[in-house]
Formats: structure tokens, C-alpha cells, sequence
């Protein structure tokens, strides 16, 4: 009896590590976040240089002039690449030279307005754009994006791999940020200006990620989106255990 | 109507009987035992495989009914479910069975048949007179047909002819037109991004019709010898079919900070061939084998890209003997 006990206690332990670990690590930050203590009288810009100080210098060096080695210039980004790799929480990066990844902002709304206002002060820099995906075309939107994107993010949004890189999913993606990162092309991704891609097209292209987050699925329960996979292991599991059982059956019978 | 009349009452017949009894004869197959409990299950399963199909009608005739396709295929599902259940029960349980035990022939038991067929068979022969040539014509028309059958697999080598494989629609001077028709310009290709290109009044469709043009910074260039001019201010001109399966390249990986990440490199989104445009089109990771084949290009007087010539090499995917050919110009 003693034995079941802890074995149950174990397995509840097992289950509650499988679900507690990841969780507990998908909440931890890259890396910590130094923040000052702002009296109500600091002005914005001030609180950003103050946030910019302790979280961004080190790599990006003082006022944005870079740091060879550790991290690229700032000045002239803009608040368009501030405003994406804030929001995303792709930055402040735990090791300079690996790949952003989204994570949790740690900042609040009103710290992130003024660290993205800091940075588009230190240089004339193009600013946050804002795509109308109400105005753009779903089917063009497609198109566009068979051609431009779904070579590495595929064409359901659902994001691929490639040598030295993941290409994320588009699911978690605002339209704001997808414009930005069109216009960016954050860490390896090629980015696109107005001549190869114009705002218009552009405003199609995040109307259909939009869409591709939640599509109608006509062909029936989606599971998961991951293609043949689950039509495979209902094959290979459940028809082909069926198919086994089948064949014990009338082997069994004939054994008799 | 009246054969309808009659139908009915046929069917009617046939399911309740006519009340006469029926004469008793000798069984061949000894009674059983009536099983009530098995019957009353294959009417109870029988009952729930018409409860399937009518679901099944009813599924398909409610209009709108969300989740659809699942409800049909339940319905079919219990109801060919039910029918193979009580199919079984009906074997297991309700017909009588008998099992019969005997000896199987071994095979010395067939010794005096094997020999008869074999004397049929010599014996059947006896019309021929020429054997001999009769078997060498046989084997002649048996060894023509497999060799017919073969002949496909010359296609893979360079046996016939592989002109189809190196033409390409481009030659001197024919310039680079963008998805859109418009001509590209070289104040237009900026760097970290990429461009599809096409030849000018040429078909599209040609395997040698699409390039990817990319600019990198001059001094990052280390193209082969021999191709000195083929990139004027970084703009560099490769095929977009990967030259290991022929699918279309459609990734471009450019490194946003260049001292801590991967070098600029295209990337075949089919296997991961990852080609370097600095070097002249070099694989540096995946199953390509030969490098992606370079179009050389000038920059005009409007400073429009025109080709300077064809390919550094055959384009598209790679076959016997493709190393020792030449790209043509179209």
C-alpha cells in the first residue's frame, strides 16, 4: 500500500514538473532589467535615457554609436526598430549575437513609449508604421506573401527553420509588428523596402496573417494545424492497433 | 402501379411467409441451441446502425450545422460499425458451426501427377523442329524488350541530347526586368534584401529565367578568378534554381549585425542547400554539389542591370556530366 502511495505521489510529481517546467521557464525573462526609480516629475525623455542607460548601453554603446562586437549602432533606426524589438520583448537580449526570440516585456506601457521616444531621438530615423489590413486584399495578401515570406515563415504562418536561424511564427504577431518587421527584417530576415513591397501590398500582406491566425478550416477539426500529422497518427495508432487486435482475434480463433 | 402492387406484396411474403409449414427433410448441418440473448443483441446492433444512417440523412439535410463533416462521418461510422458488430455476433454466436479434421497431402503424395504434367509438357513439344533457333529467337525478343525498357535511363546521362539542360534565355545585354515588367536599376538594389529577376521578352517559365539579384559591399566580395567585372558595385546576379533538386529559392539570410552573426547566404527552402553570394555562389551547408550559377551583369548608361552574358555554368538541378557543360545564350 505504502509503495503505491509514493509511487502515485511520484507520478503527481512527475505530471506537476512536466507542466510547472516550461511554464516556469517560458515566464523567465532573457535577462533582467535594470529599471531607475523615476520621480513623478521625470520627464520622458529623461526615463528613457535612464532605461537606455542601464538595459541598452552596454551593447549599443552610449547615445547608439554601437559597440564593435557586442551590438550594432542605434542612432537613425528610428522608433519603427525600437518600438519592434521592445514590444516584442525580442530586446533587452540575454547574450549578445544569439538569435531574439518573443519573449515577456518586462517594461510597462509608459517605460516602453519613452525608451522607444529615447531612441528615435538619437538619429532621424523612419517612424512606427501603421498598417490598415482592413484596406488590403486576403487573396492578394497570399500571393505576396507566397512570394516574399513563406519561404522561411511557410505559408500557414506557422514558422520553419533554416540554416543558423528559426524563423518564428506569425500567430503571436501584431499587424503593427509584422509591418515593422517587413520594413526591419529583424536578425536574418532580408527586409523589404516601399520599392519591393509597397504599403498598399503590405496592408494585403498583414490582412492575410490576420487571417491565417484564424482561418475558417472547411476541411474540418484542424488538430493543432500541423498538417497530415494527425491524420497519420490516427492511421498508424488507433487503425493500426485496431487492425492487430483484429488479427489476434482471428488468429485466436483459429487456435481453438 | 401495378407492378409496384405486386412488389409489395412480394416483399410482404417474402418477410412473414406464406403460413404453410414447411416439410421436414434430414439436416445436413446438426441444430444448435437457440441463443435469445445473442439474437436480442444483433436486433439491438442492427437497430443502432439504422439509427446511424437516418443521423447520417438527418446531418446531411440540417442546414447550418456546425461541425459537419464530423457529425456525417460519425454517423456513417456507428453505423458501419454496428452492421460489422452484428455480423460478427451473428457468426460467432448464431450459426451453427462445425469443424472438420483431416490429413494434408505431403508432398510425395503428388509424386505420379508431378510426373504426368511433366511428360504433358515434354510431350506437347513435339511439333517443333528447330528448338534451338526457337530459343535463341526467345531470348533475343525477351532481351529487346528489356532493353526497351531501359531506354529511359539514358535520359539521366548525357548520352543523347543535353541542350535542353544548359539553354538559358540569356545572352549579352538582355536586361534584368523585375516581377512587375520594370526594369531594374542598380541605384534601386539596396543591400540586405533581394530581388527576383527576369530576362526582358523572354518566356519566364524557362528553368534559366529566374535570378535573385542581391548587393553586398565590394569588399566582402572573394569571387573565383575570372569573374572579375561580374558584380559592378556588389550587385551580384545567381540562378533561382537550386542546383540540387531544382526547386525555387526563396530564402535570403542577412545578418542585421554582421561581427556576432551568420554570413549572408541563400537558402533552398527544400533541403537547406545554402549557397554564399560572396564567393561566387559556393554551397556551404546542405546536399547541393555544385555551386549556384553566376550571371555576370553591367550596369547601363540609364543605369539599368543588363546580363553581361550566360550563366558561370549549367542551371538547375544536376545531372551525369553536368560539370563538363556549358550554359548557352539564349
Amino acid at each position: 500500500m505504502q509503495a503505491v502511495v509514493t509511487r502515485r505521489r511520484a507520478l503527481v510529481g512527475w505530471l506537476l514538473a512536466l507542466v510547472l517546467v516550461p511554464a516556469a521557464h517560458a515566464g523567465l525573462p532573457p535577462s533582467g532589467i535594470v529599471l531607475p526609480r523615476p520621480s513623478p516629475h521625470t520627464t520622458p525623455h529623461e526615463l528613457g535615457l535612464q532605461l537606455y542607460a542601464g538595459n541598452c548601453a552596454r551593447c549599443h554603446g552610449s547615445a547608439g554609436s554601437g559597440v564593435p562586437n557586442e551590438g550594432p549602432p542605434l542612432a537613425g533606426v528610428g522608433a519603427r526598430a525600437a518600438d519592434f524589438y521592445l514590444r516584442t520583448g525580442y530586446m533587452p537580449l540575454a547574450q549578445s549575437g544569439e538569435q531574439p526570440h518573443r519573449s515577456r516585456v518586462l517594461f510597462t506601457t509608459r517605460e516602453l513609449d519613452a525608451l522607444v521616444g529615447y531612441v528615435a531621438s538619437l538619429g532621424h530615423g523612419p517612424p512606427v508604421p501603421r498598417p490598415q489590413p482592413q484596406r488590403g486584399s486576403v487573396a492578394r495578401g497570399m500571393t505576396l506573401f507566397a512570394q516574399h515570406c513563406a519561404g522561411c515563415h511557410q505559408i500557414a504562418t506557422e514558422g520553419g527553420y533554416l540554416p543558423g536561424a528559426v524563423a518564428p511564427p506569425l500567430t503571436g504577431a501584431t499587424p503593427t509588428q509584422v509591418a515593422e518587421a517587413v520594413r526591419i527584417g529583424p536578425y536574418l530576415m532580408p527586409h523589404f523596402s516601399e520599392r519591393a513591397i509597397s504599403n498598399r501590398q503590405l496592408d494585403s500582406i498583414v490582412a492575410y496573417v490576420e487571417h491565417a491566425r484564424r482561418p475558417a478550416d472547411p476541411g474540418g477539426w484542424a488538430i493543432g494545424r500541423v498538417g497530415p500529422i494527425p491524420e497519420g497518427l490516427i492511421a498508424w495508432f488507433v487503425a493500426g492497433t485496431a487492425m492487430i487486435g483484429l488479427c489476434l482475434l482471428a488468429g485466436g480463433r483459429l487456435h481453438r | 402501379m401495378r407492378w409496384l402492387k405486386d412488389l409489395l406484396f412480394a416483399g410482404l411474403l417474402f418477410v412473414l411467409g406464406d403460413g404453410k409449414p414447411v416439410e421436414a427433410v434430414e439436416p445436413i448441418v446438426p441444430p444448435g441451441p437457440p441463443d435469445r440473448r445473442a439474437e436480442r443483441i444483433v436486433l439491438a446492433l442492427l437497430g443502432l446502425a439504422s439509427a446511424g444512417a437516418i443521423g447520417f440523412v438527418v446531418a446531411y439535410a440540417v442546414d447550418p450545422l456546425p461541425h459537419r463533416t464530423q457529425y456525417l462521418g460519425l454517423a456513417l461510422g456507428v453505423s458501419l460499425a454496428s452492421i460489422a458488430a452484428a455480423l460478427l455476433i451473428v457468426g460467432r454466436r448464431l450459426v451453427v458451426t462445425e469443424e472438420l479434421a483431416g490429413p494434408y497431402p505431403g508432398r510425395e503424395d503428388h509424386a505420379e501427377d508431378r510426373s504426368a504434367v511433366e511428360r504433358i509438357v515434354a510431350d506437347s513439344g513435339s511439333r517443333f523442329t528447330r528448338r534451338g533457333l526457337l530459343k535463341a529467337g526467345a531470348a533475343a525478343a525477351g532481351g529487346a524488350l528489356g532493353l526497351a525498357l531501359l531506354a529511359p535511363l539514358t535520359a539521366l546521362g548525357p548520352v543523347f541530347s543535353t541542350t535542353p539542360f544548359t539553354a538559358t534565355p540569356w545572352r549579352r545585354g538582355r536586361r534584368l526586368v523585375g516581377e512587375d515588367g520594370a526594369p531594374l536599376r542598380a541605384a534601386d538594389i539596396e543591400q540586405g534584401t533581394f530581388y527576383t529577376a527576369f530576362p526582358e521578352g523572354a518566356d519566364r517559365e524557362a528553368m534559366a529565367a529566374p535570378v535573385i539579384v542581391v548587393r553586398l559591399d565590394p569588399s566582402q566580395l572573394h569571387l573565383p578568378p575570372g569573374r572579375a567585372g561580374w558584380a559592378p558595385g556588389g550587385i551580384l546576379a545567381y540562378s533561382k534554381i537550386c542546383t540540387h533538386a531544382g526547386c525555387a529559392i526563396a530564402l535570403y539570410r542577412k545578418p542585421t549585425f554582421a561581427a556576432r552573426e551568420p554570413r549572408p547566404a541563400f537558402v533552398c527552402p527544400c533541403h537547406y542547400s545554402t549557397f554564399d553570394p560572396a564567393t561566387g555562389g559556393t554551397v556551404i551547408f546542405g546536399p547541393a554539389g555544385r555551386p549556384l550559377p553566376q550571371l555576370p551583369v553591367t550596369v547601363d548608361r540609364s543605369g539599368v542591370l543588363r546580363a553581361a552574358g550566360t550563366f558561370s555554368g549549367p542551371v538547375g538541378p544536376s545531372w551525369w556530366g553536368v560539370r563538363s557543360r556549358k550554359a548557352q545564350s539564349g
